[in-house]
């Protein structure tokens, strides 16, 4: 069913949506090893934003601020960007198993990221995001062409990115054993994870505009999306340029991913997992679908850092080995029920 | 609205596919496409739809080289079903029509009850207003071929390019498919398979063979039992009834060996 929204029913949907990312950002602040009053999470927002003048403990205004509250903002970025990439890939590629994980897109990125912090590729000229964008265009389109000529199909690009990702995994570690001190490569294996430790606000100025752009940009080509359905002939044939929207949409996943594998390294399943959860939900149409699987992903993140934090006590996961727990049998339902449909 | 490919030629891979082929599409007309697997149908069939570009020539919608007009505004004149789309999405049948509207929403344009109207219309058309909310895996081919019909309708198209509608429906579906794309009011520009559809429900029939158009004109001019023995290698009797419809009846090799059987105990021709 989808007759005409009412803007009513629109811009509540939009409202209750803002609501939850609310209180899953409030619930990332409150919870840790040290568990804080909510009372007091709204308290140091206000401080901070209003300078409403709560007298607070500086130790627990810091904790919630600086670290807890920028953690949480990033998860939440990163979970929306990665969710709403594998979305697009899985429409675009109409392969349930995309996402930017396995298709060596996040490897790519990762390499890029690592030859500019630890060659200094570029001499100065490229950022960290910078080289883990052009690592991704470049691992994208080898595994394009390596997708092409083993024959497109759905296993093809799926192996076409475990080849990618492989090549792309081994080339970071290259680079990361030849020319990194120990302490750096420590901090980058822990890095490669998936982790969210030494995220801090600055992180955060990256990553929010990413998935905003990176959203705004994906809903103006929810209806040429929707036009992939029957392939990309017919979305031809249903007056889409099939060429500039795939150049588009391909672009804005490597962006988003790039941005987000440059602040906190590449996180797997995130981007396979939610876009099916929102399907299930929201249905097919990219309309809705793209806000809710950003919206689902930003929540799941959040709680994913929450739980990386809590679950062993004294100790903080890699945020990448929750994804994974949960991801890998998620991937595996998946593999399952389209057997069982073909 | 007017369709003429004039002079085209297409190759994939170092073969020629499409060799020098012209044809006007008359405004109303059903025109069917015939011809053997590989005589280049298909092919064909994409280049008027402007989904592939000529290697030399061109084809013209309304005059204008087709490959000169954006996809938008091609898709607003001219709809395209191509063999055996499929999806693997949760699709409802409404929504598989409802994308035929794409072509006259923009980013920005919100989906208006005038969308919708039309949405019914095509869905009442092909007959499948009951089934609308059926998810797409669990129609039948008959029925997503419908629905196929009824997205293009939804595109208020002048001319409705049809690749091989009947593939894989049983006898049944096929002609009451045919009957429906018959009774539509754009013009229909349809690949068969079946010799005999072709005759009964087309008004012109191109006849394709190793890439070339080889005869175009009305069925009981162009089904002639010569160039069905050149094009597709089979003997056929050709017979037409009061209604100047031509019936063709397939002889089999062993009747054709053996003369002391009956002479001929015919195939309907079905497409093979």
């Amino acid at each position: 069913m989808s007759r005409v929204l009412t803007s009513f029913g629109r811009s509540g949907a939009a409202f209750a949506a803002l609501v939850i990312l609310l209180i899953a950002l409030w619930l990332g602040a409150a919870i840790g090893e040290t568990a804080i009053p909510f009372s007091i999470v709204a308290q140091t927002v206000a401080n901070r934003l209003w300078n409403a003048g709560y007298p607070l403990e500086p130790i627990d205004e810091g904790i919630i601020w600086s670290y807890r509250l920028s953690r949480a903002v990033v998860a939440a970025a990163c979970g929306a960007a990665l969710a709403l990439s594998g979305a697009v890939l899985q429409s675009l590629l109409r392969n349930p198993l995309a996402d930017p994980y396995i298709l060596g897109i996040s490897a790519g990125a990762s390499t890029g990221a690592v030859s500019v912090a630890i060659l200094g590729f570029g001499a100065g000229m490229l950022t960290m995001p910078l080289g883990a964008f052009l690592g991704a265009i470049i691992a994208f389109v080898l595994v394009s062409v390596l997708a092409v000529k083993a024959g497109r199909g759905t296993a093809a690009i799926i192996l076409a990115g475990v080849a990618g990702s492989q090549l792309f995994n081994a080339l970071t570690s290259f680079i990361v054993t030849k020319a990194a001190t120990a302490e750096q490569a420590r901090g980058i294996m822990f890095w490669l994870l998936g982790n969210l430790s030494g995220v801090r606000w600055p992180d955060a100025w990256l990553a929010v505009p990413a998935a905003l752009i990176g959203l705004a940009l994906c809903l103006w080509h929810a209806r040429a999306l929707d036009a992939f359905t029957f392939g990309s002939e017919s979305a031809a044939s249903l007056g889409i340029s099939v060429r500039r929207t795939h150049l588009a949409l391909v672009g804005v996943s490597a962006m988003m991913t790039a941005a987000m594998v440059s602040i906190v390294g590449s996180i797997g399943f995130v981007g396979l997992v939610i876009p099916h959860a929102a399907r299930m939900l929201v249905g097919v149409r990219h309309g809705i679908l793209l806000p809710a699987a950003a919206l689902i992903g930003a929540v799941f993140m959040i709680v994913a850092d929450i739980l990386s934090r809590t679950l062993i006590p004294g100790q903080v996961l890699p945020i990448g080995v929750i994804t994974a727990l949960v991801g890998a049998p998620a991937f595996a339902f998946i593999l399952g029920q389209r057997r069982a449909r073909a | 609205m007017t369709l003429s490919a004039d002079h085209v030629t297409w190759s994939a891979g170092g073969a020629d596919i499409l060799k020098d082929v012209s044809l006007a599409v008359e405004a109303g007309e059903f025109l069917g496409i015939i011809g053997p697997n590989g005589s280049g149908k298909t092919s064909l069939m994409s280049l008027l739809a402007g989904i592939r570009r000529p290697k030399s020539g061109a084809v013209f919608l309304d005059g204008t080289p087709i490959g000169e007009l954006g996809r938008r505004a091609v898709a607003q004149r001219l709809a395209f079903v191509e063999q055996q789309a499929e999806t693997g999405e949760r699709i409802t049948a409404r929504q598989a029509v409802e994308l035929g509207r794409t072509p006259y929403l923009g980013p920005l344009s919100p989906w208006t009850a005038q969308d919708d109207g039309i949405v019914d219309a095509a869905l009442k058309n092909v007959d499948m207003v009951l089934l609308a909310d059926r998810f797409w895996h669990t129609l039948s081919g008959g029925e997503r071929q419908r629905l196929h019909i009824a997205r293009a309708l939804a595109q208020e198209p002048g001319i409705l390019l049809l690749d091989e509608p009947t593939n894989h429906l049983d006898i049944g579906h096929q002609i009451s498919l045919l009957d429906l794309v018959q009774r539509q009011d754009p013009t229909v520009v349809a690949a068969l398979h079946d010799l005999n559809h072709a005759a009964m429900f087309c008004d012109r029939i191109a006849v394709m063979q190793g890439g070339r158009l080889v005869a175009i004109g009305p069925p009981r001019e162009v089904l002639t039992e010569g160039l069905i023995r050149d094009v597709f290698g089979v003997d056929v009797d050709i017979e037409q009834d009061s209604g100047g419809i031509c019936h063709i009846r397939f002889r089999t090799r062993r009747s054709q060996g053996r003369t002391n059987r009956a002479p001929t105990a015919p195939l309907s021709a079905m497409g093979a």
